[in-house]
Formats: structure tokens, sequence, C-alpha cells
């Protein structure tokens, strides 16, 4: 994807290693973009370096090489200090609602920050009760405790307190994966939703195809830490190139009562996966 | 809202926790009004020497012909407040160095913690005679020589929480809203931190006494006539017919040591996050 | 088997004889005078070579009601109802079938593990990490089949053949964190089959999976059923699994089974309105005419 001077965020050739017994890449040479109010999913299996980028993003990942820049400027890593004022407009919502939210402190306190965040930005004030009525929770919610709430609404109030930042660029790394089936179709749609709403781009990061081909514009679909294919969702969903994009596609058991299995791959990881298929990037 | 998590259900309390509390509590009464009430002077040597315990002196006098129970009650006065602000100062110390060890990571916490080590690596008893001997034998002399080894069992309970908490969704959360280094430390990681410290400063209060006694009775730390237990049971050896001389005082620091154990250990059962109650706390 | 089992079809219809009858169980956790209640009354017949699917929420007491049959209970955990295994095979079976609920421990660990048998959505909780696959795999058929160590062998590596783990008796060495998340459900799954059981739970087995290593891991479930003849009860949040494989599925809320019936009408022609309600909130349920597809559409 080629970087323009107006996208929001641009990734180019990220490279991010962790050293342990063995230096493992979990992100290898990755470039993307996000343009303002645009929703860009990023999906794949575990571990094929999608929240390793998504960390890379907002500054808690620190990248072997290659850059990750927001309106034109390098996003510091987060490191002991005080995050510069300017990049608190890039938020993130995080995957396990358990422990996205402060055990001590009422939801609405929580909010707040979010509030003082956009101020200190000199951003518009607002209060904690809009942003719960903007995520479908009650107001009275404000003087709660994260634990007297359901994974759900916690994750509810995690957006919330993100969105009160009023941020241009909100990353979501799985924030749906530990919602009851139920929920997660409407809180992804909701998170589309109150991200243009905003103006604001979102990255969202999922394993969950049906989610994603509901509430994105692009799709980058990445394969042990490379992208192997991207672009329009819906043409990705439709007529996908990569064969990996096709195993995951046809893997996919379709919810319609049928009693069809779904496509199984003949192996774990065949090698025509890991092809690298200049055809499949940047499908419009 | 800390009353609010520092609430303690009435099921919850185990029997023994009570009881210690109420026992710390009494010898924490008697050990800041004892002056005001004890029968006699607990230094004058007016009374009949090394007599047993009877109507006038419930728990006999000394072979300087003071009462022991004035002196034992007094006593509380001598040790009870060192002990505590010994494990205060420890506690403040310790889980300052702690925090900043943990928070800042990196250099900061190779230094601190190699800086631990060392500390942890003095025996406490040849410590104090360092001290004792550079500074002159004192009470104050043994609880600066107690203090400094014993603040890195602060700092490092403190770290590994914050190490812990550093990675948790809702402090990343609160960094990536520009809260400063300050203010996650308060807001996000001090209220994590202070139940398990409470507990052990309540535990570490019976080992202080302990420690403040045995370097007393060592010579160590508090001169005569000051009463104090740990010299009492030391004078006691020069009497060992005369049973009353030690036995009270051996009983006062057996009390009050388990009183303040018992406190630490229901303290534990709450504020554990594996037991029964923090888990009904947390749902 | 039983001469019973043997003569059944695969497609078997759902009146056939069930091998496992849950009736009226209900579950409440706590204090014995007042427990709270977890389940609130199900029943549901599993049938051999069928599988049995109970889809609900996290919270609905689908988990609860699986670890009801096998007595993996809490200690402070009060069952009523009646779980009969009819099952010639376990002792002190008659014609009426063994009541398992109240059995003596003894008597339900020889059930258990053998004649039912249990799959976890977390098959690292179910595998021993310190011992190999080989050693976890002979143990079992040792303990339950009184089987000796050659002849154990060959079974284990028989078993890993069925549930295609590569190099079966190179894995026999392995230890578990050695095996993907996936190669480690199959080995959880050739252990639960180890001792031929006639029912197997199977919780969650593919929630932690990506969706490729998944779709085998149904593949085999399935035909591990319609050949052995497996009457399989599979708990899961997931419609899509449920209607890959399920034959029969329950839909579970609060405590309660609110519908039961054959797969087709359960996707096709729902009854109860939570069941509607729980299609409905599908992401494929909300085709062109979302909200978010318009504005999609419009800001293109």
């Amino acid at each position: 994807m080629s970087a323009s001077s107006n996208d929001l965020l641009s990734v180019t050739d990220l490279v991010i290693e962790y050293h342990g017994a063995s230096v493992v890449r979990a992100v290898d040479g990755v470039s993307l973009s996000i343009a303002p109010g645009e929703v860009l999913a990023l999906v794949g299996e575990s571990g094929c370096g999608k929240s390793s980028l998504a960390r890379a993003v907002v500054g808690m990942e620190k990248p072997r090489s290659g850059s990750v820049s927001y309106r034109g400027q390098a996003v510091p890593l987060l490191g002991v200090r005080r995050r510069p004022t300017a990049f608190t407009s890039i938020q993130m919502v995080f995957q396990d609602p358990n422990s996205s939210l402060n055990p001590r402190i009422r939801v609405g306190a929580q909010i707040t920050e979010g509030i003082r965040a956009a101020l200190a930005r000199g951003e518009a004030g607002s209060k904690p009760e809009e942003w719960l009525e903007r995520v479908g929770l009650p107001t009275a919610m404000v003087s709660r405790y994260a634990h007297e709430l359901s994974g759900g609404q916690r994750q509810r109030v995690a957006i919330a307190r993100a969105l009160a930042a009023r941020p241009d660029l909100l990353v979501a790394d799985e924030p749906i994966s530990a919602l009851d089936a139920s929920s997660q179709a409407s809180v992804a749609d909701m998170m589309r939703r109150l991200a243009l709403d905003a103006g604001a781009g979102l990255l969202f990061i999922s394993h969950d195809l049906a989610i994603v081909r509901l509430i994105a514009d692009r799709t980058v679909v990445m394969y042990r830490g490379q992208i192997v294919e991207s672009g329009v969702s819906e043409r990705i969903w439709e007529d996908p190139a990569h064969p990996y994009t096709r195993a995951l596609l046809s893997a996919i058991p379709a919810p319609d009562g049928r009693g069809i299995l779904p496509a199984a791959p003949a192996a774990e990881a065949p090698a025509e996966w890991r092809s690298a298929l200049p055809a499949a990037l940047d499908r419009v | 809202m800390t009353r609010r998590w520092l609430r303690i259900p009435s099921a919850w309390v185990t029997p023994l926790g009570v009881i210690g509390a109420v026992i710390a509590a009494f010898w924490i009464v008697v050990a800041f009004t004892a002056q005001f009430w004890v029968p006699f002077d607990p230094l004058a040597q007016v009374l009949p020497r090394l007599q047993a315990p009877g109507i006038d002196t419930i728990m006999g006098t000394d072979a300087l012909g003071r009462d022991i129970f004035s002196r034992l009650m007094t006593g509380a006065g001598v040790t009870i407040p060192l002990a505590l602000m010994l494990v205060v100062m420890s506690m403040v110390v310790g889980t300052l160095i702690g925090a900043i060890a943990g928070y800042f990571g990196k250099w900061v916490d190779e230094v601190l913690m190699r800086l631990t080590d060392l500390v942890m690596a003095f025996p406490t008893v040849i410590l104090a005679m360092v001290v004792a001997a550079a500074l002159g034998p004192s009470l104050f002399n043994a609880v600066i020589a107690a203090f400094v080894v014993s603040w890195p069992q602060y700092a490092r309970m403190t770290r590994s929480i914050v190490l812990g908490l550093r990675t948790q969704n809702y402090v990343m959360a609160g960094r990536l809203l520009g809260f400063s280094p300050f203010k996650t430390l308060r807001v996000d990681v001090a209220p994590n931190v202070v139940g398990p410290i409470l507990v052990l400063a309540s535990l570490d209060v019976g080992t202080a006494i302990l420690l403040l006694s045995g370097l007393s009775f060592l010579g160590l730390g508090a001169q005569p006539p000051t009463a104090e237990w740990g010299s009492m049971i030391s004078a006691a050896m020069a009497n060992f017919d005369s049973w009353w001389i030690g036995v009270f005082p051996g009983l006062a620091i057996l009390t009050v040591v388990m009183a303040f154990n018992f406190v630490g250990d229901s303290l534990r059962d709450i504020f554990d996050p594996t037991s029964q109650m923090s888990k009904a706390r947390a749902r | 088997m039983t001469d019973v089992l043997n003569t059944m079809v695969p497609d078997a219809e759902a009146t056939a004889p069930a091998v496992l009858s849950v009736q009226g169980l209900t579950v409440g956790i706590g204090p014995r005078k007042a427990p709270k209640p977890i389940v609130t009354g199900i029943s549901l017949d599993l049938v051999p070579g069928r599988i049995h699917g109970l889809a609900g929420e996290s919270g609905s007491g689908k988990t609860v009601s699986s670890l009801a049959i096998l007595g993996l209970l809490p200690a402070n955990a009060t069952v009523g109802g009646s779980i009969t295994l009819f099952d010639a095979d376990s002792n002190g079976a008659g014609p009426g079938g063994t009541e398992l609920i109240g059995m003596r421990r003894r008597a339900l660990n020889r059930i258990r593990g053998r004649r039912i048998a249990m799959i976890f959505q977390d098959p690292s909780s179910s595998l021993h990490p310190q011992l190999t696959v080989g050693s976890q795999l002979t143990d079992h058929v040792r303990t339950h089949l009184k089987l000796g160590r050659e002849a154990a062998r060959d079974r284990a590596i028989e078993l890993l053949t069925r549930v295609r783990v590569p190099n079966p008796v190179e894995a026999l060495g392995r230890y578990p964190h050695q095996f993907s998340g996936g190669q480690r459900q199959r080995i959880a799954i050739a252990i639960a089959l180890a001792c031929d059981p006639v029912v197997l739970l199977a919780d969650e087995p593919t929630t932690a999976l990506d969706v490729t290593v998944q779709a085998g891991i149904l593949h085999l479930l399935r035909d591990l059923a319609d050949e052995r003849q497996l009457a399989v009860l599979l708990v899961t949040h997931d419609l899509g699994v449920m209607s890959a494989i399920a034959d029969e599925v329950s839909v579970m809320r609060h405590g309660v089974i609110v519908e039961t019936g054959p797969r087709e009408q359960i996707f096709g022609a729902p009854q109860h309105a939570y069941t509607r309600e729980l299609l409905e909130s599908l992401p494929s349920a909300q085709g062109a005419d979302t909200p978010s597809a318009i504005q999609k559409e419009a800001g293109r």
C-alpha cells in the first residue's frame, strides 16, 4: 500500500523481533496505511504478528527496523516518560476486558481520564455519561466498579474511555474475541460507527473474518509475519487470490443449518501459504 | 474508595484474627498509657528484693527491688512504638525503592536490586554490633541497624507486584492517555500494592519486636536501667531461681508477637487474590 | 461394543435408543442450604453416532451441565435429577441403565474416562506438561484396559494415527508443548478415545484454535462419531460450528434449555425468541442492509 501524504498512519517495512532462546521475527517487513475515516482490518491466525503490529502502532513495541508514522511524525516509543500530548490522539482497545479497567476506580472516573486527555490536546470537553450512552450502557454505570460489570460491559467502558480521548486513530486488538457471540457483531459495528462519527481511522485486529467483512473498508491478511493479501474487503471476501486467504475463508463454518463441514486444509500450514503473490496485494 | 475494599465482612474474619487484633490493640494502648497508671515507678528500687508474686506486687520484684509489673507495662511503651516506627520506616523506604525499580526497570532496577541483595546479605546481629560499636549501644541505634536490613523485603515484594502490573492493560491504557509516571504509580499501581504490603508489615511487627528485644537481651539495644523486655529477660539470667523475673517479660513478647502474626495472617487471607473472599469481592 | 450399537446405521434417527439420558438435571453451587442455581432442570438424550450440540452464552450453564455428567463439579455443588448411562459394558448396568447421580466415587471413576470421555477447550490443561505423549496415552490404556506394555504402545500408535497426528511413532516420545494447538487437541482426543468410550463430551473443543485448524478438528469429530458410534455432546457458543456438525441442537439460557430440535429446524425455523435473537446477532445475518453496510456504500 503506497503511503500518501494525507495518510493518518503509515507503517513502512516494519520488522519486529523477539529475542529469547532464539530470535523470533513476529512481523517481517509489513507496510500499510490508514486514511482518516477508514476502517482497516488486520486478520490472521494467532501468532501471525497482528498483535505485535498493533502494539508497535501505538508505541508499545520497539521495531527492529522500519517505521511507524502518524500524521508524518514518527510514533514515539512508550517509555517511562509521559507520552507526548500530541500522541494521545492514538488510542487502543485491548483484547481482555477483564484487565482493561482499573479494578479500584469507578467507571466514570476512568472515562474522565480519557476526557482529560482530550482537553489536554485542546479538544472539546464532555461528560462520562455521554460516552456511556454512546456505547450503549446506562449512564448510572458511572458509579460502578469494573467487577460489577459483565465482560461485554467492561469492553464497552474500555471503548468509551478510549473514545473520550477523542482519538484520530483507534487501534483495537481483538476487541470482541472475549465477548459473547451475540454481542460481538453489535460491538464491532458500534466501534465502526463511533470511530467514523468522530472522523477517526480504525485499525481493527481480528481473527473473525465474518465480522471483519461486516465492518472493514479494507482488509489486510497476515500470515507468519507477512502480508499475503490486502485490499477492499468485499473483493477479498468474494474472490480471494492468495491460497492462505482461500483456506481461511473456506474454513469458516456457515451458520446456515445445512450441516456442511468447512473445508479443512490438507496439511497443517502448507508451504503455499507462505508464497508471495504480488497480485493479491492492494486489490481494488 | 480505599475504605470500600478494605472493609472486612464479618463472616470472613477468622477467630484468631479477632483475638490477635484485640491483644495487639491491648498492648498498643498499654504502650502509650502505662506510665500514667502503673502502681510503682518502674525505675525506683524501693521494694524488697526478689519478692515472689503476691498481693502488693502481682508479678513480684527483681534483684534491685523494682516492681516487675510496672516495668513490664512501661516496657511495652519502649519496644512497641520503636518496633512500629521501624516497620513504618522500612515499609515506606522499601515500597518506594521497589516501586521505582519495578516501574523504571532497566539499569535503575538493576542497581536497586543489587543494592537490596547486598543489604540482605548482612547478618542483622553483627550489623547491630557494628552500629553499637560505632554509635554506642542504645535502643535507637538498634532500630537503625534493624532498619538497614529490613527494608529490602518490602522493596522486593513491591517490585514484583509493580512488574506484574506494568503490563496490565489498564496501566497501558493510562499511559496511552498521557499519564505521567507519577500519576501511573499513584492511580494504577499504588492501590494494588497497598494490600500485600500491609499484610507483610503486620507480620513484620512481630519480627521487629523479637529483633529489638533480642538485641536488648544481648546488650546491644536498651541499656540499664531502662525497663525493656529483652533486657529484663537478660537480667533474669542472674537469678535463675526467681522464675517470675524472666517468665513475665517472656510471656509479654510471646503474646504481642503472636497477636501481630494472627492479624497478619488474617489480613493475608483477606487480600489473597486466590482466596475465596477476594473472589467474592471481585465478582 | 454391544450388538445393539453395532447394528446402528450412521444416519440413525434421533428416535434411536439413547446411550446417555439426562432428565431434569439441576446443579446448584454454594452452601447446601441455599445453593445458587446454575442449571435449573435440563433434559437431553445422547444417541450413538449423533452429535448433540449444546449452545448458549457464557454463564448459561452449558459447561456446568457437561461437567455434571462426568461428576466433575466442585465439592460445594448440589446435583439433582437423573443421568442414566445405558451401556452394557459398565458394571451393574441393568435394563434400566446405570444411574450416575449419587454414584460412589470409585464406581464413577470406572465409568469416567472409560465409558464417558471428555475433551476441553484448552488441550494443554488436560495434558501433563512433563510427561511424553506416549506415556500419557499408554498409562491411560494400561490402567483402564489392563493391556501389556507392547500392546499398549501399539494401541497408542493406532490412536495417534487415527486422529491424524503426523509421525505417530515419533510423536510418542515428544512432550505436549512440542506440538501445535491443533495437534494437542488431536492428542487430547486420542487419549479420550483410548478406552473406546460410548459417550464423548466436548466442551468448546475448537474455540481456542485458528479457523483452519478448527475445520480439521470438526472433520475428525464427525468421522469419529460416525465410525465409532460415539454419542457426542458438543458444547459451543459458536453457531457456525454448531451448524457444521451438530445433528440435534439444544439452546440453553439461564440454566434451562429453551429449545431443542434437529439442526435444520433450529437454524431454519427457530421456535423460541431467544434462538431467533442469537441467530440474528450473527454477522452473516446482518447482510447488506445493516447501517454500516449502507454507510460503507455511501462513503465509497
